[in-house]
């Protein structure tokens, strides 16, 4: 079997976050960019089944979508483990365009599972998972919190509101998954960052794709007020004022 | 141009957020000078559908089919395409909740319908079609234009105000042709928690950090949670390190939540941390350390010892409730 992760290249999540042209461009001066930490947990697991499959999973392969200055996140999924990575050489406008020129690029790659993270923490749109299963016409299943192999088949674990479901799809198909389907990260290894750096990245040229959804304009969050702080040896007039003023308990 | 709004049920049962997609459908309906219809799915109850009325649904279509038992995401995806396509709605809302995410991108690309996710607010206006939605994790909010004819809107949790303007609806039993053959999940078990209010529905969230400093020490944090009708959460070290189940963990990579009052206890309030908390109404925390950055995002508190302040806290409430 193989796997395909895709990933998404998203500024560290320390970042502080600004933007430039009247707020209606991120200001990535400075900006350290990273895997998007659910990919990054989704490539973990991809590569824990491939080596505890016996054989069955023989490939796991990242793909992304966006401009070559993403190459560096790239390649720390080739450090980690990753066998092979595909590059879809457009300049993302939606997540639409993202996951339609992702889709036409893996389309003829026969890949049997297709895992995605849940969320990107740049946009946070929860969509280009399902929108590449979509175009692929394949099954999908979301909120996936585990992923393991019975007798050589892939079984899920989904959450749903106030439990979970084990359940089975078909080969292929995509997971969009999330909390719960790695623990931690994989970090890359020495030789894992040597042996990436001389692999290739295959690039892949599509047409661009007429997004459906523009961002007009950003905005920062209104500031809060300053913290009222209450003697720590009365919490009582804490619980007067949620209960009087913010009228919340 | 007509609005859809697709109410998910629980056994049966609709909650608190298929009320408030329905208000903020009715409210979006009427900015467009047309009428909210509600598409329920599965078994419910005629006495149960007319809630969605009394929260301004002018219609409920009721769709019971034996393809679509279990959520099926290319099953339900052409299910509610046809829907769409009966009815000729051009704006369709769903919940931002697992269902919701599941399906709208599916949606999407399937009805060549833009998609606004984790909308918090009204349409900013109609012509552009601009919704309001969290970026950057909670950093930062856009203005995002749906530029297609359809459009979709999965909706905040916890985002908009119940709306009961006691109204009624019609009901109209819906089918349709659904070939079991496109059903390709099967379920081998099904895992319920009962009895327990869930984080993502709750209205307070009573949330320990490491402060807590050892699993052996939540049992006056529950209590508190207990006392106030809240659910528990925890922060990522936490749950990494097992003292609360990885269910628990609120935040960037745990569950987004928007309660009316979160209380952070013992939790520093790491940027990732506040990602999966911040919109939520007021912030109250309770820290050893002044300059913790979640005393940034807190509206009132304490400076202090979670150990020697939860006990308090806990006899406070207790004598508020025997009032």
């Amino acid at each position: 079997m193989k796997m395909l992760v895709c990933i998404s290249s998203v500024p560290d999540t320390t970042t502080k976050v600004k933007f430039v042209d009247e707020n209606k461009k991120f200001d990535a001066t400075g900006v350290q960019w990273v895997i998007n930490p659910w990919d990054e947990l989704a490539l973990t697991r991809a590569l824990e089944l491939k080596d505890t499959s016996a054989g069955v999973i023989t490939n796991v392969t990242v793909a992304h979508a966006g401009p070559a200055t993403a190459e560096p996140t790239i390649r720390k999924a080739l450090a980690i483990g990753a066998d092979e990575a595909i590059r879809v050489n457009i300049e993302p406008a939606d997540a639409y365009s993202v996951a339609s020129c992702l889709a036409d690029s893996i389309k003829t790659e026969a890949f049997d599972m297709i895992l995605c993270g849940i969320e990107s923490s740049d946009f946070n749109g929860s969509t280009v998972g399902g929108m590449v299963a979509e175009c692929l016409n394949y099954p999908s299943v979301s909120a996936v919190s585990q992923i393991h192999m019975e007798n050589g088949q892939p079984v899920i674990t989904r959450e749903i509101d106030g439990g979970k479901e084990v359940l089975t799809v078909p080969v292929p198909f995509v997971a969009i998954v999330q909390k719960g389907i790695a623990k931690e990260p994989r970090i890359a290894s020495m030789r894992g960052i040597m042996t990436a750096r001389t692999k290739a990245i295959k690039v892949i040229e599509q047409a661009p794709v007429v997004p459906l959804t523009r961002i007009i304009q950003y905005e920062l969050p209104a500031k809060r007020a300053a913290c009222i702080f209450i003697d720590p040896e009365n919490p009582k007039q804490l619980i007067e004022l949620l209960q009087n003023d913010a009228k919340v308990i | 141009m007509s609005v859809l709004v697709y109410t998910e049920n629980w056994d049966g049962k609709f909650k608190k957020l298929s009320f408030e997609l329905v208000s903020y459908a009715a409210k979006v309906a009427e900015m467009l000078n047309t009428s909210a219809t509600a598409l329920s799915i599965g078994k419910v109850e005629t006495s149960e559908l007319e809630k969605l009325g009394k929260y301004g649904a002018k219609k409920i279509l009721r769709l019971e089919h034996d393809s679509l038992q279990a959520l099926d995401n290319q099953a339900y995806t052409k299910a509610i395409v046809d829907i769409v396509q009966q009815t000729g709605a051009k704006v369709i809302i769903l919940s931002n909740n697992n269902t919701g995410k599941a399906l709208a991108p599916r949606l999407s690309v399937k009805l060549k319908a833009g998609i606004g996710s984790g909308v918090s607010k009204l349409p900013l206006s109609l012509n552009p079609f601009v919704v309001y939605k969290r970026v950057y994790s909670g950093n930062a909010f856009a203005h995002l234009s749906i530029e297609t004819d359809i459009k979709i809107i999965t909706l905040a949790q916890n985002s908009f105000e119940l709306i009961d303007i006691s109204g009624t609806a019609a009901i109209e039993n819906v089918s349709l042709q659904l070939d079991g053959s496109l059903v390709k999940t099967q379920i081998k078990e099904v895992q319920k928690q009962t009895g327990k209010i869930l984080l993502t529905d709750a209205e307070i969230v009573v949330s320990g950090g490491r402060g807590m400093k050892s699993p052996d020490n939540w049992g006056p944090l529950v209590e508190l949670a207990g006392l106030l009708g809240a659910a528990t959460a925890c922060s990522r070290p936490v749950s990494d390190e097992g003292w609360r189940s990885h269910e628990e963990h609120t935040g960037q990579t745990g569950k987004i939540i928007a309660p009316n009052l979160y209380m952070a206890i013992g939790i520093s309030g790491a940027t990732q941390h506040l990602a999966g908390v911040s919109s939520s109404r007021y912030i109250i925390a309770v820290n050893t350390d002044k300059g913790a950055p979640i005393f940034e995002a807190a509206q009132y508190g304490i400076v202090g010892d979670a150990m020697k302040v939860l006990p308090k806290l806990v006899e406070a409430v207790k004598e508020m409730k025997s009032k």
